[in-house]
């Protein structure tokens, strides 16, 4: 995989993504809106490749594009079984306060993209071990070891908690 | 470097076009279409190999003859079937979701056909070797799940709509044994990448050193690839043909074309992953890796054909109680063996 990256490439992967990330907001059927999540994914999972991340491209094919929408679009089925159209209509209440919190958010990426000394320097993974697989598997089972297992407690914590809440209390 | 007989072919058709075309962009342009059409003439031909052999094992298994009028056995029975069904009318159900519907089956082709440029067919045959292989292959299986649901969904009807549900929770409770009986062998190699799979096998089959993966991987590739005895998806006793209810002619063909690609890729999956993969004594690598692939779907076929269809909470339990703990198990035995094993030599 080379490493300069084909603008035409970069440019149609990026306009896919932002389009198809407008259709999931103004889409009107959540199900299409959901659908174009896929395919925001998939153009995101193409940008990873682009950029030799080859192991984060599938797993975010498997994880974001392949289980995610699926529960997304099991959960619109099972709560709303009528007509699908108008499901995703804006809601005005809330407006202002995710305006605001999206600004925030987009200045706080802006800020830590543009002082790149802000992220870890161990980026260069390839350089590293040879190959992505290997790489990411020194620096999660070794260098950051603590921090990815806490996080796999946590998500399994959640995963508990959330078969507890699905199961319902045992009222006796 | 010593190459079978697949890569030497490929070697000399490149070398062909390239004394015709030069070392150019046209050239490698050629070579990739070519490799694009060697897919679908492959999956095109096995498909066709396999609803014959499908139906001549069927007869043969519940005693009877199965098709054997047209052609010599029958052989030319499939194409008489694709030429009937390209005949079809095109029957479009009044209330679905049309553009929905018409992209299903079309869609539904791609993660099929996608998967098989990682599969190595021979030493040095394989179309994209990368260092993420197995991996690739389980992230463009699970998408084959989506287009089930948006067509059982697009069309509108209560049977298609179950049967798309049935997939989901089918597919979602397959994957994960799948994955953890892969990852054992994928422990045991210490690669994703497909080709280092199969050159770890040149001594002893990983279905030697993981005989319990190789179970799990068998029995839940059945629930991936939609076959009896949990072929619940399109359980024609209870939900007439689940997602694919509301298609007819070439749309329902389309999916046809789909699972059998996928059964062929679970086939080649197995091989490559516990069978040793094209490595054989005496043979060229390709003829023995078409031996042990259609070995292999002779086994699915055969399970297909003697086993009774499960209930859905009896998969779901099977899937979720039975393989998932084992799979687990056999990590954590593969983990302490592995970790003997280095300490030993």
């Amino acid at each position: 995989m080379n490493n300069d990256l084909n603008p035409a490439l970069f440019y149609f992967l990026a306009a896919v993504m932002l389009l198809s990330a407008l259709a999931i907001v103004y889409c009107r059927n959540l199900v299409y809106s959901a659908l174009f999540m896929v395919v925001c994914f998939l153009s995101i999972a193409g940008l990873y490749a682009m950029i030799s991340a080859d192991f984060l491209a599938a797993v975010q094919i498997m994880v974001y594009a392949g289980t995610i929408v699926i529960l997304i679009v099991l959960c619109i089925m099972i709560t709303r079984r009528t007509t699908m159209e108008r499901t995703n209509m804006p809601e005005k209440k809330y407006i202002l306060r995710a305006s605001v919190l999206a600004g925030l958010l987009f200045f706080l990426l802006a800020y830590i993209f543009v002082n790149s000394e802000v992220l870890p320097t161990t980026n260069n993974i390839i350089a590293l071990s040879g190959d992505t697989v290997s790489g990411l598997a020194d620096l999660l089972l070794g260098h950051y070891m603590l921090a990815f297992e806490i996080a796999a407690v946590l998500l399994l914590a959640a995963m508990i908690g959330a078969v507890v809440l699905a199961k319902g209390a045992d009222e006796k | 470097m010593h190459t079978g007989l697949l890569a030497s072919l490929a070697a000399f058709i490149t070398g062909l076009i390239e004394s015709l075309l030069g070392h150019g962009f046209a050239a490698q342009l050629i070579m990739v279409l070519l490799e694009i059409i060697a897919i679908f003439a492959v999956i095109s031909l096995a498909v066709i190999i396999q609803v014959y052999m499908e139906r001549r094992i069927c007869g043969f298994i519940q005693d009877r003859l199965g098709p054997n009028r047209v052609g010599p056995f029958g052989l030319l029975q499939t194409v008489a079937d694709m030429i009937k069904l390209m005949s079809k009318e095109d029957i479009v159900p009044e209330k679905a979701n049309r553009l929905l519907w018409g992209m299903t089956p079309m869609l539904l082709f791609i993660p099929a056909a996608l998967v098989y440029a990682v599969f190595p067919f021979d030493e040095g045959a394989i179309f994209a070797d990368i260092g993420i292989g197995v991996f690739f292959v389980m992230a463009i299986m699970s998408q084959g799940v989506l287009m089930f649901l948006i067509g059982g969904y697009a069309s509108e009807d209560k049977y298609s709509f179950m049967g798309a549900m049935r997939a989901v929770a089918q597919m979602l409770s397959s994957e994960i044994p799948i994955a953890f009986s892969i990852l054992a062998v994928v422990m045991v190699t210490g690669s994703l990448r497909m080709s280092d799979i199969v050159s770890a096998q040149t001594n002893v089959w990983f279905v030697c050193v993981q005989p319990l993966a190789f179970i799990i991987f068998i029995i839940a590739m059945l629930m991936e690839t939609n076959r009896t005895p949990f072929d619940l998806v399109e359980g024609e006793a209870e939900i007439i043909a689940g997602p694919f209810t509301e298609y007819s002619g070439m749309r329902w063909a389309l999916f046809f074309l789909a699972e059998y690609a996928n059964l062929l890729a679970a086939a080649i999956l197995t091989v490559t992953l516990f069978l040793g993969g094209w490595q054989g004594p005496f043979l060229p690598g390709i003829i023995w890796f078409i031996i042990k692939v259609l070995i292999v779907i002779f086994i699915f076929m055969w399970i297909r054909w003697t086993f009774p269809r499960t209930r859905i909470d009896q998969m779901m339990a099977l899937s979720w109680k039975v393989l998932l703990p084992l799979a687990l198990f056999n990590i954590m035995a593969t983990g302490i063996g592995i970790y003997i094993y280095k300490w030993i030599y």
